[in-house]
């Protein structure tokens, strides 16, 4: 569940005249497919504040990219590989002490289907 | 209403790396749950991936041996999905930058013609781990050993039309990737899994119907009876006037009938970003060309030159290269015997029957291909007859030694001793009066027919053994 602070002082509202708002039930299906539960009184001000974020998108799909790679990572740097080698070894022991529940060698989830 | 049928495939592929391919758990099938489940497959706080270079290797060979484009420079990307065989709660995958770009590849169908299918894409991934329904009191188990494993995703183009079709490629993908030695190609054990796309639209049509998706059948013959299942179903929709629903269905073998996955299972966003953890992945033209200059013949470059070397047919040439290791059976025969035709028949119809029957793979073959070479050469001499050569096949089969050792200790070897025959069909002639007499009486054309008679009598005689070719000079000479 999460609940909001209170909205901090802002010197210059970011423009939300030109946003296509987000409707609510765009919000509550984004909300159960990242797991968030919001509390329903509260879903009015998500919604409010998402909107005031699509404007800041909004203002950064303004900025011309024609000539800009896509960056995949802030690091201008490459992909260093390992070599295929075994290196881990069995601590299942270790790994299932810390876990909620577990049998024979499983580790034990709520069940997930029918 | 004549309707079409459009099917692309998704097939993951796991890639035969010993280690896994963001961590350096083993990738060993059937082992005790959990135990090649490290911190990083467990998605332990503060873990991060390193990438295995021969994932990336294989995906690059895969992609050679498709004439694809590699991508040079390919991005990792994070597929967000909630599930509990997925404790990231992303799966590690590719979405804008693949690494495998467009290729083609034959695919040879039953009648011995061949098509070209495209391939739209083939990335790199991580598998995800097993969750078990049954017996815990209502609990579902998880176990992670397969939790990243690594898959190539290959994606064909819409471009099949029938079920056959689909089996065609995916055998042809299967002799692809174990001829490359980048997977096991062990269906059984998931090394090869397939997601079916298919839709109907009304022949002639170039718009594409709404399909539908069947999610993960592991079997050829799976596929088959899948696809037949859901071209009926879709096509009964259209008939009555209906409108096929885009879905993801379940093939369920038992039933032989597809049903819809419940809506929970399919929330398709997945919300893809590039993951932050890795770094690009770059490809520079040493590498290709390297790996390129040790890639080995494949299968259809060898089926190419099997019939233009060897003279033979599509079908015999596609059946022969299936795998490596029966091409190269093939080929060690016809060095030994010299006759590629009867090395080829002998092959496909003896040997591979055989082997069938015994369920013994061509590697456990207890014949080698220079014994078979062996024995074909005693049926090109005429040592033997065809028919004796199959018994001595079985007694190889069974471990009694080469062909001469085995047409030796049985006393099998074709009797060419003009005395002994002459004997043999002198005996045969006097035993047989009336028929001596038909054939006497007989005229040329009906001569021919009769004198079948007496040379079946003579290798009955004979148990066989007797060169038909000499019996037959005999007869000839002495039916006057």
């Amino acid at each position: 569940m999460i609940t909001l602070r209170p909205p901090l002082p802002r010197r210059q509202p970011f423009p939300v005249a030109n946003t296509m708002a987000i409707e609510q039930n765009e919000i509550e299906k984004i909300a159960e497919l990242a797991r968030i539960r919001i509390a329903p009184d509260q879903i009015g001000q998500v919604t409010a504040r998402i909107t005031e974020i699509l404007g800041m998108v909004d203002q950064l799909q303004a900025v011309d990219t024609t000539d800009v790679e896509p960056m995949a990572n802030p690091l201008d740097a490459i992909q260093r590989l390992r070599a295929d080698e075994v290196t881990e070894e069995n601590r299942r022991e270790a790994f299932q002490a810390i876990a909620p529940a577990v049998e024979n060698g499983l580790y034990l989830v709520p069940r997930v289907v029918e | 209403m004549q309707w079409e049928t459009v099917i692309g495939l998704e097939v993951h592929l796991q890639l035969a790396t010993c280690s896994k391919i963001f961590s350096g758990s083993a990738t060993t099938f059937g082992a005790e749950p959990n135990t090649q489940a490290s911190a990083v497959d467990l998605a332990m706080p503060g873990m991060l991936p390193v990438l295995n270079a021969k994932a990336v290797r294989y995906a690059v060979m895969f992609g050679l041996g498709i004439g694809a484009e590699i991508g040079r420079r390919s991005v990792f990307d994070r597929k967000n999905y909630f599930y509990p065989d997925l404790p990231k709660g992303y799966q590690i995958s590719q979405f804008e930058a693949p690494i495998v770009g467009r290729g083609t590849f034959e695919i040879q169908l039953e009648d011995g013609s061949t098509r070209s299918i495209g391939i739209t894409r083939a990335h790199l991934e991580e598998d995800a781990g097993k969750s078990l329904h049954e017996d815990f009191h209502g609990q579902t188990g998880i176990d992670l050993n397969r939790a990243g494993t690594p898959l190539l995703e290959i994606v064909s183009e819409p471009d099949l039309r029938n079920a056959a079709e689909a089996v065609a490629y995916l055998k042809a993908l299967h002799s692809l990737v174990t001829y490359l030695e980048i997977s096991d190609g062990n269906m059984a054990e998931g090394s090869m899994r397939c997601d079916i796309n298919i839709s109907l639209r009304p022949k002639g049509s170039d718009a594409l119907g709404t399909r539908a998706e069947i999610k993960n059948v592991n079997s050829f013959r799976f596929v088959e009876k899948a696809i037949r299942h859901e071209i009926e179903r879709q096509a009964d929709i259209l008939e009555d006037g209906g409108r096929v629903v885009q879905e993801t269905r379940l093939y369920d073998a038992d039933l032989d009938e597809t049903r819809p996955m419940r809506s929970k299972e399919v929330a398709n966003d997945y919300r893809y970003f590039p993951e932050p953890d890795l770094l690009p992945v770059v490809i520079d033209d040493e590498y290709i060309e390297a790996i390129a200059a040790g890639l080995p013949e494949l299968p259809a470059q060898k089926r190419h030159r099997f019939v233009e070397q060897y003279g033979l047919g599509n079908y015999d040439a596609n059946v022969l290269a299936d795998s490596r290791a029966l091409a190269n059976y093939f080929e060690t025969v016809v060095t030994r015997c010299g006759d590629a035709k009867i090395a080829a028949n002998w092959v496909q119809v003896e040997l591979l029957g055989q082997l069938n029957r015994s369920e013994t793979g061509i590697e456990d073959c207890p014949v080698s291909a220079v014994a078979l070479g062996g024995l074909i050469q005693r049926i090109l001499d005429n040592s033997i007859s065809g028919k004796i050569a199959k018994q001595v096949f079985e007694a190889m089969w069974q471990g009694e030694g080469s062909a001469d050792q085995v047409i030796e200790a049985r006393g099998l070897k074709q009797v060419s001793d003009s005395g002994a025959l002459e004997a043999m069909v002198d005996q045969v002639i006097a035993g047989s009066a009336s028929q001596v007499e038909q054939y006497l009486a007989a005229d040329e054309e009906r001569r021919k027919k009769l004198v079948g008679f007496f040379v079946g009598q003579v290798m009955k005689l004979s148990r066989g053994q007797a060169n038909p070719q000499m019996v037959n000079e005999l007869l000839a000479k002495k039916l006057v």
